[in-house]
């Protein structure tokens, strides 16, 4: 067993993390979140050019990582530092395009590495919840095209992507999972209504209508769930480690402020009812560490294998930051509660990533199910 | 044991819900049921029809506008009241400094304050906590320095919830050094106009304006503003605390938002049919279903009992705690319900004439807010770490 990075991950993380703590402070962040597109285009440059995108990809597509491991060292720092800038999207979408696009779909992934182009994934509907198989978005043959209609809810960053991969029905009831089609949308093509917002934490989605709006067809028809599945395990894996993160950060945030609050004549840390509590969640921490560890290691296991690990360090996050959230506001008192003071948009980072991909529950029913 | 309601415990259920179908207006009730901001003005008329019906301090004296209801019929106006989506009454004169004034006040204060408190004409904030005194209360530092017949202020208040609306504020402050503490503080009245008084917002991290900070600079305060003795303030907030235990354990308020939480899980979808189905999520709502109906009857037991003249004793401490964690966990539960549906926030649909469409169904929008909103519940009037505090001490001798 080897537990440690190789010597470019170690690179990677120190870059970025260190590139986090010259030019991201959370006022920033704050600025960059309440701005018209809720990202900095300049920032998501500057990632680029650091090589931070392509880490999300592996060479064969012109990345340079791609591992679950590259996607745990760049996530966590992320969540560390609440970055807003559209990397989710990004692993999502460009991971759909790298295993399903034809040689020329996929060149448009040299853009994204470069910082040119934005994707997202238009998957999740309004009752689909977070069934991935529930799609009733639909795809007709039109002279030669394709036309998809339908209506996708909570798009990640789907306000400003420059091409949307859409999913839709080309056969088979609303819950089967065969006849899931996938297909490129031009946003700004006929028929494309989008609705984009931010959401509670700070980041930003939308909803988008589509009436025959024209769609290329992205792999072959009718038989996109696996790779969306498989997406979404690299998904869960990258916003297992953000959550991570911020859960650190929050803790680090917490155990600071108990050892200089003073109350009673003394540093709130020498309550031991707190004392405990935070020792707690720093074993939660671990925990999650190595399920997301573990989870990452099976990207590329079979998949009841791998859906398995990556249920069970979506489950875990889930309990584990919800604990680490709300003791971390609760040992603050009042200032825990403050929009002026980081640790609040830690916990509420932390506590909407229940919300991406399936929350503790829906993972739990899905461990069990895998056997 | 008799656990029913008599014969006229049910007529007053019959006379609150009437009251509540004729008077509340339905804007506001939207706005309740809906998570939106409230303006001064839907908070301001909602006291005055309390008021009109002599139902806005029912537990003051008669003789002060009071109608001295019991703890049973207390709790059926609270439940009563949020079941139909209406505002909350603003604690801080009403059941704050109005009960104080009538135990400790002059004559003159009583006279002047509490007419004052009934017709809406002072709108009053608490100024207990401080920068350096939260938890820690008896620390406090906001100075009162007496010069011939005026205290001079100086020093600052915080936390101070709707402090933005006040006319006055009743303070805290420290009038001695020597001795304990608790033995230099005094209850003073202070007018938010007087020259030297500044109020700055503080935003929650649901991006609200509710709570501020509030500064004193050289401020002029008459020295008949002081309520009870000089030095004595410290046993004035206490009898406070300890006398005002209807609405610590948010019996009203969990029940509304069970129900409404019902009403979602029920409206929710899950693999092809609803979430109050799915043997998880049901799992989750029973177990704080059961939590919050022994809660009832411990209120009710405990409230009963404090009406019978049973000592004041750490019973508030218990229904403050558990009362907050189930508030608490409805809210948690509520954001799950919504599923992804939780994340998107129009901060502007919680305004009065927002007219778009909402994202999703039009409850949806402020559970994730109040989720957050709501931590607050377990951190003031006495963090849910102090009244474990308080039981350990009080209940079990340590
Ligand atoms: C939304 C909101 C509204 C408020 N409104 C008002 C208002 O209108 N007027 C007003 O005067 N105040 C108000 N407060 C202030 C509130 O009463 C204080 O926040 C509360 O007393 C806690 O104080 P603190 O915030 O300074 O936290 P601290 O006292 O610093 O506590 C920090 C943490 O340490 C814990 N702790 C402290 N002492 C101990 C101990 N001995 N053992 C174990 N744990 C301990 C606390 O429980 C908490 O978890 C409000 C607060 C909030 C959040």
């Amino acid at each position: 067993m080897d537990f440690r990075l190789t010597d470019d991950q170690r690179m990677l993380a120190e870059t970025l993390e260190r590139f986090l703590r010259d030019n991201y402070p959370l006022d920033k962040r704050h600025a960059i979140s309440a701005s018209d597109s809720g990202y900095s285009a300049e920032m998501w440059a500057r990632f680029a050019e650091l090589g931070i995108v392509g880490a999300l990809f592996g060479e064969a597509v012109g990345g340079f990582g791609g591992t679950g491991t590259d996607l745990v060292v760049v996530f966590q720092a992320l969540g560390r530092a609440l970055v807003v800038e559209p990397f989710l999207p990004t692993v999502l979408a460009g991971s759909l395009v790298a295993e399903l696009g034809t040689g020329e779909q996929r060149a448009m992934l040299a853009d994204v590495i470069a910082g040119k182009r934005l994707l997202a994934l238009a998957h999740a509907e309004a009752d689909s919840r977070y069934d991935l198989e529930r799609v009733a978005a639909n795809a007709r043959r039109d002279d030669g095209g394709w036309r998809i209609s339908g209506a996708k809810s909570v798009v990640l960053g789907g306000g400003g992507a420059d091409t949307l991969i859409v999913s839709a029905r080309t056969g088979g009831d609303v819950a089967d999972k065969d006849g899931i089609s996938l297909f490129l949308v031009d946003p700004a093509a006929a028929g494309v209504a989008i609705r984009a917002y931010g959401t509670v934490d700070g980041y930003r989605a939308a909803e988008i209508a589509f009436d025959a709006a024209r769609g290329q067809p992205l792999g072959s028809t009718g038989a996109a769930y696996p790779a969306i599945e498989a997406a979404h395990a690299r998904a869960i894996v990258a916003v297992c480690a953000e959550c991570l993160g911020a859960m650190e950060a929050a803790r680090d945030i917490t155990v600071e402020y108990m050892h200089t609050r003073q109350q009673f004549g003394v540093a709130i840390g020498k309550f031991q009812a707190l004392q405990h509590r935070m020792a707690d969640v720093l074993i939660e921490i671990e925990q999650l560490r190595s399920a997301v560890i573990a989870a990452a290691a099976q990207l590329g296991a079979g998949r009841d294998r791998r859906e398995k690990f990556v249920s069970a360090a979506k489950n875990l996050a889930g309990r584990a930051g919800r604990q680490t959230a709300e003791e971390a506001i609760q040992i603050h008192g009042g200032m825990g509660m403050t929009w002026e003071y980081p640790v609040g948009h830690y916990a509420k980072r932390i506590v909407m990533i229940d919300h991406l991909f399936g929350d503790t529950d829906h993972h739990l029913e899905r461990f069990i199910g895998l056997g | 044991m008799n656990l029913e309601y008599s014969a006229e415990e049910n007529a007053f259920r019959e006379e609150v819900r009437g009251f509540l179908a004729e008077k509340l207006p339905a804007r506001t009730a939207e706005k309740v049921r809906l998570g939106k901001r409230l303006t001064k003005q839907d908070m301001e008329a909602w006291h005055a029809a309390l008021n009109a019906r002599g139902w806005l301090a029912p537990n003051w004296p008669r003789q002060w506008g009071g109608a001295e209801w019991t703890a049973v019929q207390n709790h059926i106006f609270d439940e009563e009241s949020w079941a139909a989506n209406a505002p909350r009454v603003i604690p801080f004169g009403v059941t704050m400094l109005g009960p104080v004034l009538i135990r400790f006040g002059s004559e003159a204060q009583r006279r002047h304050y509490l007419p004052r408190i009934l017709n809406g004409t002072d709108w009053w904030c608490q100024g207990y906590s401080e920068p350096g005194a939260g938890s820690d209360l008896a620390s406090l530092k906001t100075r009162a320095e007496r010069r011939g017949d005026r205290y001079v202020v100086n020093g600052q208040k915080t936390w101070t919830t709707l402090g933005h609306y006040a006319d006055w504020i009743f303070c805290l402050v420290r009038t001695s050094t020597e001795g304990k503490p608790q033995e230099g503080i005094s209850f003073l009245l202070i007018d938010m106009k007087s020259p030297g008084v500044s109020v700055r917002p503080i935003i929650l991290i649901d991006g609200e304006h509710e709570v501020n900070e509030v500064f004193f600079d050289n401020v002029e305060v008459p020295v008949d503003n002081l309520v009870g003795e000089e030095n004595k303030g410290w046993t004035y907030a206490k009898y406070l605390l300890t006398h005002e235990r209807t609405g610590t354990a948010n019996i009203g308020n969990s029940a509304a938002a069970l129900a409404q939480l019902k009403a979602i899980a029920a409206r929710t979808m899950k693999g092809g049919r609803p979430l109050a189905c799915d043997p998880f999520f049901a799992a989750r709502l029973a177990r704080v279903e059961i939590d919050l109906e022994a809660m009832k009857i411990t209120n009710l037991r405990m409230l009963v009992e404090a009406d019978a003249g049973a000592a004041p004793g750490p019973e508030s401490s218990m229904l403050k705690i558990k009362g907050t964690v189930i508030r608490q966990e409805i809210n948690d539960l509520a954001r799950r319900a919504l599923g992804p549906l939780a994340l998107p926030f129009v901060s502007e649909a919680l305004d009065e004439g927002y007219n778009e469409a909402p994202i999703g169904p039009d409850y949806a929008n402020a559970i994730a807010s109040d989720y957050f909103n709501n931590r607050k519940l377990s951190i003031f009037a006495g963090s849910n770490e102090i009244q474990r505090g308080i039981i350990a001490k009080t209940k079990l001798g340590f």
